[in-house]
């Protein structure tokens, strides 16, 4: 590779030449493992799409679901998703404002005001090994604590607390990191023209925290619209035929239904199933663009 | 006398006579009865089990610049957050002996260090103004300190103070992390001097900055000294040399080894090892 011919350094030549080798096997190597991913989700979106091909429609979003495939064709009485979308939607919302309030709280309490103890760092390491346990066992727990002891039976607030349970945990690991991130001189600069705790942490640390923060809880609510275990094990329903009206509403949810589609014989259902999960990834999409988007715009160093 | 000072401060670089004609008045002049503004005794502080500051003794005359100097590592940052209780911030430090100010020992029960630091205000090593407008950071110190009456003009004359009002007048809506480093460091002082506290201290304010910077910032702190009492640490002897009224000269392990007029200290300084580190014997 080299012209140079001369002088020590080029002793030694050949180890050189084997040691880049290796790095370009390696990167090799790496090159695959991003294809792998990437072919697998493009293979996936593209099946979705051409099953679900002609089913998604007007109809689809605003009608309830129905047994007989008929009603899903053009022409049919209509039926759909309706039910289940204003129910997954309910269910987000109400998630969002209580995993909020809680886990930003939780986060800036350990990292704001508790004093190094022992207690909080088992605390902490609880938090974390929390964000680890299967969702099934928070749908155990959701229903044991919300159905059952605080009697709210198979309703969407029941549904939407043990979500909050599930994604609570990693809510305040991302929403610690986001504090932690704020440098310290920024703090020292309001401390230094007199500034109260409070006041630090309201006009310095969230601001700058802010677009972490939501960050993370936006992608942590994207992966709860997507679960099912947890809902069914609080009692959700796979077939309704009217959207919930009020927080103690029975409430169904987008891969219940979806789920309940896959399982019916007809062929078509597959397509109908289909269609959901393009209803239920475009959610998702929405949801993590708007976080890629608060990250980029919201960014106070940009 | 002088001659010597001038003699170190053109090592420095600078024109030895750029001092005004009034900045040696003021010094040299008629000598009015000093009053220490902050005093300390046998203050002590530690980090942990590390003690960084050994008993020190120091009193700080009211508007005049005084100067700490000493090797890296010699607690100068610590004596310096030690006046307005900013070592609070530090899970690990602790405090023994007294600071006081206004004859007040700050670190009595009933004091607020808030409200201390509302007196005492503070400039960094690095420039750290906040992601806001120029205008925001300024009058950040008068809305904290709920003195928001007439921001307006405070933010112009502390700008106007802090010799940056002519740079960014036309530009008070930007980020102020859009100005150059010097200016973000003049930036910060006017957001300091804003809310009008009694005492400026400064972390070695120009450490970041190139030399026409740093002699901007080392003008300031001559004019601030007017009004202001101005604690600053350095690095640059010439600099304190220039600059300063009273020098204390800090060594290794947290020992004050030497306190007096900057002349002397850099004239005839008492302490062999103070006079080792000036000559740049070591350190
Ligand atoms: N936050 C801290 N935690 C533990 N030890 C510290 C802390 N800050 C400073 N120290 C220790 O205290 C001693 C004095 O530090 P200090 O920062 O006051 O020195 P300095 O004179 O300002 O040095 P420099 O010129 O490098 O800024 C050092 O030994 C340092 O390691
Ligand atoms: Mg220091």
């Amino acid at each position: 590779m080299s012209t140079e011919t001369d002088g020590s350094f080029v002793d030694g030549l050949e180890d050189i030449e084997r040691k880049r080798l290796y790095g370009r096997l390696f990167v090799a190597v790496c090159f695959a493992s991003t294809l792998v991913g990437v072919v697998a989700l493009v293979a996936l979106l593209a099946d979705v799409l051409y099953e679900s091909w002609g089913w998604v429609s007007w109809e689809f979003l605003t009608y309830p679901p129905s047994q007989a495939v008929e009603n899903f064709l053009p022409g049919g009485r209509g039926a759909g998703i309706y039910p289940a979308l204003v129910g997954s939607i309910f269910l987000i919302a109400l998630t969002a404002v209580f995993t909020v309030f809680l886990g930003v709280g939780a986060a800036i309490y350990l990292e704001e005001y508790a004093a190094e103890s022992r207690l909080k760092s088992f605390v902490e390491a609880n938090i974390a090994n929390l964000a680890g346990v299967p969702s099934i066992v928070y749908g155990l727990l959701g229903l044991a604590i919300f159905v059952r002891w605080f009697q709210l039976g198979a309703s969407l607030i029941a549904g939407a607390l043990t979500l909050t349970l599930l994604i609570l945990p990693i809510v305040i690991v991302s929403s610690q990191e986001a504090l932690r991130a704020v440098p310290d001189s920024q703090r020292q600069a309001a401390y230094g023209v007199g500034a109260t705790k409070w006041q630090v942490i309201r006009d310095v640390v969230l601001p700058r925290a802010l677009p972490g923060i939501m960050t993370g809880t936006i992608l942590s609510l994207s992966r709860a619209i997507g679960e099912t275990a947890p809902i069914l094990m609080v009692g959700a329903s796979t077939s309704l035929f009217v959207a919930p009206d009020g927080l103690t509403s029975p409430f169904s949810a987008m891969p219940m239904t979806i789920f309940e589609w896959a399982t019916l014989p007809e062929a078509e259902f597959q397509h109908i199933a289909a269609a959901g999960i393009v209803v239920l990834l475009t959610i998702l999409l929405l949801m993590n663009a708007t976080a890629i988007l608060i990250r980029n715009r919201y960014d106070p160093r940009s | 006398m002088e001659t010597d000072r001038a003699r170190l401060a053109s090592r420095g670089g600078e024109d030895p006579d750029r001092r005004t004609a009034s900045d040696r008045d003021r010094r040299s002049g008629t000598p009015r009865a000093e009053e220490p503004v902050i005093e300390s005794r046998d203050l002590s502080v530690f980090y942990g089990e590390e003690q960084a500051l050994q008993g020190i003794d120091m009193s700080i005359p009211e508007r005049r610049v005084t100067a700490l100097i000493g090797p890296s590592g010699c607690g100068k940052s610590t004596f310096l957050r030690s006046i307005n209780r900013m070592n609070d911030l530090i899970d690990v430090a602790r405090v023994e002996g007294e600071l006081y100010f206004h004859g007040k020992n700050v670190y009595d029960d009933d004091v607020d260090p808030v409200a201390l630091r509302r007196k005492i205000g503070m400039v960094f090593q690095k420039p750290n103004p906040f992601p806001k407008s120029i205008f925001d950071n300024v009058a950040y110190g008068l809305r904290v300190q709920g003195k928001d009456d007439d921001v307006e003009r405070k933010v112009r004359t502390a700008l106007e103070r802090a010799a940056l009002l002519d740079e960014v007048e036309d530009r008070l809506d930007e980020s102020g992390l859009d100005l150059s480093g010097g200016q973000q460091q003049r930036l910060c002082i006017a957001r300091a001097i804003a809310p009008d506290p009694e005492v400026i201290l400064m972390d070695e304010p120009a450490s970041a900055l190139d030399p026409v910077a740093t002699s901007q910032i080392e003008d300031l702190v001559e004019e601030l000294a007017r009004e202001y009492t101005v604690v600053i640490v350095t690095h640059n002897m010439q600099q304190a040399a220039r600059i300063s009224d009273k020098t204390a000269v800090f060594l290794t392990g947290g020992y004050l080894a030497e306190f007096d007029d900057t002349s002397k200290i850099f004239e005839n300084p008492q302490n062999q090892r103070v006079e080792d580190y000036i000559t740049g014997k070591f350190g």
